[in-house]
């Protein structure tokens, strides 16, 4: 009993000093010296607006497409699929370590091309992974583990926010290279080419495939070729994140441009991709990793040592998202009705990025806004520094990331102009 | 020159290859006793009516999305999850001190616990904190804790091949033995592989040292409701450590009751010392899911929700959990009276007294190999087979080979045992010495045997 007592007492040293803390309150807790962890950047945004009661308020934080009523949006194709898996009464066996096949297969294929060289000579090893986060967290342990070169890995400047601490949970180190121009809200590229021309040789290097997460800013076809030509120079391994094919241009092929390239050029790359956003398959978990090699030997040798990473961390991935993905994929019907409501997802957000920038016309603002409609995919880096988007929050009920970053799938017809007042008010 | 030039090629997980070996065999009697999934009577999966049952209620249900779940899992499922673990009228519940983490499966409970404690528990960075696992355990939870970066893993006495139970007097010595605020892996009731569990007085004796002795409680509990068919009676180890008042893990999988396998249900129940304790560390592990797999998977977690927190169906999974656990028990109970009938040398008792799905026969890796290469039936090479596996029309077949595997290769069995014994004795010495790399390379160096006689002791 006295020990319950004395628990304020043990928590408050353990609040002057951590070890002390630990020593004083392992009689009282295991966990008296554990910190209370900061909130999520990014999910951390869609728990505070949850508890803002302005009925203007606006959630412009985690990348999750909206219709144009600002609800979540379950694709036709999927609910088509759904049926169809329902009807069949498939068992629940465990999936191969690897994930389903069928996926595996289509989702290498989705990425690479049909008619890819890689896939006809078997020479790819793709495994199903936790959506685009568990992919590059299998990448990245197995960098850690089998990659000869440096320990950096390095990152676009900036890059999505969990990409570092996945890196580093891993056990890599984090560098960037120049990418974003803040004075243009564009490419940096005399800036990235710098940079990469100093990477050391066999460092990774991390690429956006297409769609950039912040800020929406992909690189031109000739850029990229020059990128690749440099890539290859500097000896650097490179590993694609691929979270948005379609979705930025609103067409599969052309948003796989980049990464089909660098692989004809000769890079073995490392790719991660997402099904959360182009499949609206967020919750399911849907995802690929993939390794280009050599040949099918080494792919072989690779594929063994992926099942062994994976299997310490859950084992073998879940069923139903990747049974979705591959019976869209796998039927006809279902895939061109998908790559019709992909077209139509980025569509509606191509449309808004033109209301805004029309909407801050009509406002008043003397201010440039070609990037809003310049970028591309989910996010808009506005370019509002932390200020005026704390203002934009407090005032407005507009929650965005303190970057800067929008999410203009949350932007719909119906608010777009209340944003683009706030957004007036707290830059003019 | 290729960046994976040097990659090599990694020896197949067991159990998995097990099962491919079997799919390759063309013969017509051929039986699968090795992964740990339910067959019913016709050796066929099964998936749950009620499971049935709620999926069609899901698909159905136009106003529900593929929305992310919150990093911490679906909230219904978060509560219901403990409360299964830890009863409705638990009082640890009420005091506002139990929470958890939704995960992927058992492992993925497993793993979430693991990197917290070796980033948390007991000051920072516990790389060097003792973990200890049972002789023999599940295979993965080497695996899991190793890569959670614990270096210093170590096996306590469990199996006592000698009498095929228990070995208290190993174990206890063990927990007096271990240095203070060691980490313990306990299996909360059916023991994978040995289907051993200790008694309830038992459970009384490890609590104690363990209580004295700091020692940290990780309970495994991969079969609530599949041992005994009773959920309650099942979770008894897990409810009298939480009246003793110990913090304590609980990674809990949906995997088997629910027959779940591929949806990966699972969850990490946390019990700390009060709601400000358990904040703070859930704050941590919601860190530590955020770089291994965002948030959660949502199918399974809704299947078990609904259906755990519905009266009515509710009670229709514990029936469907009770069919499956009862028709183990008579494979059991039919097992070892065929066994007797055939005069099989050796004692049976133990295949009605281990528990779960699980039995640790006793066959030696020599009767191993000729069961699967002159009978084909597929079990593990420590001797373990899965009860589901057995069937009414499969069950003479398998008793007979199981009776011509010790007489025909019994001439063998002394020997080999006191082999064994000895080489067992010299691994369980090294593991305390190498680190779990070393061992693994060790392991998959040495010959079959060996390899065998480690997870045997």
């Amino acid at each position: 009993m006295a020990l319950l007592k004395s628990n304020k007492v043990i928590y408050c040293l353990g609040n002057i000093s951590p070890s002390l803390g630990v020593l004083s309150t392992r009689n009282s807790s295991w966990w008296g010296g554990v910190q209370m962890g900061p909130p999520d950047p990014i999910l951390g945004v869609t728990e505070a607006f949850k508890r803002d009661t302005n009925p203007k308020k606006m959630n412009l934080g985690v990348g999750a497409y909206r219709d144009d009523h600002g609800k979540p949006f379950v694709l036709s194709c999927v609910r088509k699929a759904e049926e169809l898996i329902t009807a069949k009464h498939m068992d629940k066996e465990y999936l191969p370590i690897g994930g389903l096949g069928d996926f595996s297969k289509c989702c290498a294929q989705l990425a690479l091309g049909a008619d890819s060289e890689v896939l006809k000579s078997s020479r790819n090893i793709t495994v199903q992974t936790i959506s685009g986060t568990g992919s590059l967290r299998i990448g990245a342990n197995f960098l850690a583990r089998f990659h000869g070169g440096p320990r950096d890995v390095y990152l676009p400047k900036p890059s999505w926010g969990n990409h570092t601490p996945i890196f580093r949970d891993a056990g890599m180190q984090l560098k960037a290279y120049r990418y974003y121009d803040p004075s243009t809200c564009g490419f940096d590229f005399k800036g990235a080419l710098d940079d990469i021309s100093k990477i050391p040789e066999q460092s990774v290097i991390m690429l956006h495939a297409c769609a950039h997460n912040p800020t929406g800013v992909d690189p031109k076809p000739e850029q990229w070729k020059e990128i690749s030509d440099l890539v290859k120079k500097r000896n650097l391994l490179v590993f694609f994140d691929m979270a948005y094919q379609g979705f930025a241009s609103g067409d599969i092929d052309r948003d796989a441009w980049a990464v089909r390239y660098f692989i004809e050029q000769g890079h073995n790359i490392l790719l991660s991709q997402s099904f959360a956003k182009n499949m609206g398959l967020y919750g399911e978990r849907v995802g690929g990793f993939t390794v280009v090699c050599n040949d099918t030997e080494e792919a072989k040798r690779v594929e063994s040592q992926l099942k062994i990473l994976i299997r310490p961390i859950y084992s073998n991935p879940p069923m139903n998202g990747a049974r979705i993905a591959a019976t869209i994929l796998n039927t006809p019907d279902l895939r061109s009705l998908w790559l019709e409501e992909v077209h139509f997802m980025a569509n509606r957000i191509i449309k808004m990025r033109e209301q805004l920038v029309a909407g801050l016309k009509k406002e008043g603002s003397s201010h440039n806004w070609q990037h809003v409609i310049d970028q591309i995919g989910m996010f808009c880096f506005t370019g509002l520094k932390p200020e005026q988007v704390e203002r934009l929050t407090k005032e407005f009920s507009v929650y965005m990331t303190k970057d800067g970053r929008i999410s203009m799938a949350g932007v719909t017809s119906a608010n777009v102009g209340y944003l683009a007042h706030g957004i007036h008010a707290v830059t003019k | 020159m290729s960046v994976f030039g040097d990659v090599p090629l990694a020896p197949p997980v067991a159990v998995f290859k097990l099962s491919a070996d079997f799919r390759e065999d063309g013969h017509p009697q051929k039986v699968n006793l090795g992964v740990g999934a339910y067959r019913t009577d016709d050796c066929q999966p099964w998936v749950l009516p009620v499971v049935k049952k709620v999926e069609r209620l899901i698909v159905e249900d136009a106003g529900l999305n593929h929305e992310y779940l919150p990093i911490l899992g679906l909230p219904e499922f978060r509560s219901a999850s403990s409360k299964v673990a830890l009863g409705d009228g638990s009082a640890a519940i009420k005091d506002g001190r139990v929470g958890g983490v939704q995960a992927l499966g058992g492992t993925g409970a497993l793993r979430i616990g693991a990197e917290f404690l070796r980033r948390w528990y007991n000051g920072v960075n516990n790389t060097a904190t003792p973990v200890y696992v049972s002789a023999p355990t599940w295979e993965n939870h080497n695996s899991v804790f190793a890569d959670a970066g614990f270096k210093d893993i170590r096996p306590y006495h469990y199996w006592d091949a000698a009498k095929r139970g228990l070995d208290l007097a190993g174990l206890l010595d063990d927990l007096e033995k271990a240095p203070e605020h060691s980490v313990f892996v306990l299996h909360a009731c059916a023991h994978n592989p040995t289907g051993t569990d200790p008694t309830r007085e038992e459970w009384k004796q490890i609590s104690e040292i363990m209580k004295r002795r700091s020692l940290f409680v990780f309970f495994d509990s991969a079969y609530q409701g599949f041992a005994s068919g009773d959920l309650d009676k099942d979770a008894w180890a897990i409810r009298y450590f939480v009246s003793e008042g110990f913090e304590l893990f609980i990674a809990q999988s949906f995997s088997k009751n629910f027959g779940l396998y591929n949806e990966r249900v699972g969850y990490l129940t946390v019990v700390a010392r009060d709601s400000e304790n358990l904040s703070r560390t859930l704050s941590q592990m919601e860190k530590i899911v955020r770089t291994t797999w965002s948030n959660p998977p949502s199918q399974g977690a809704r299947i078990v929700s609904k259906t755990l927190n519905c009266p009515e169906l509710f009670a229709e999974w514990k029936s469907n959990v009770k069919t499956m656990a009862d028709r183990v028990l008579l494979m059991r109970d039919q097992l070892k009276a065929k066994l007797q009938a055939l005069g099989t040398p050796g004692t049976w008792d133990h295949i009605t007294q281990q528990i779960g799905m699980f039995s640790f026969t006793g066959l030696n890796p020599k009767q191993v190999e000729y069961m699967i290469a002159e009978k084909h039936v597929y079990l593990m090479a420590s001797g373990r087979i899965n009860m589901c596996g057995l069937t009414t029309s499969n069950i003479d077949y398998i008793a007979q080979s199981i009776h011509d595997a010790v007489t025909k290769k019994s001439h063998f069995f002394r020997v080999e045992n006191k082999l064994n014994r000895s080489l067992g004795r010299c691994l369980i010495n090294m593991v305390g010495v190498f680190s779990p790399d070393v061992l693994c390379c060790c392991a998959t160096l040495l010959p079959q045997k060996e390899k065998t006689s480690f997870t045997d002791h």
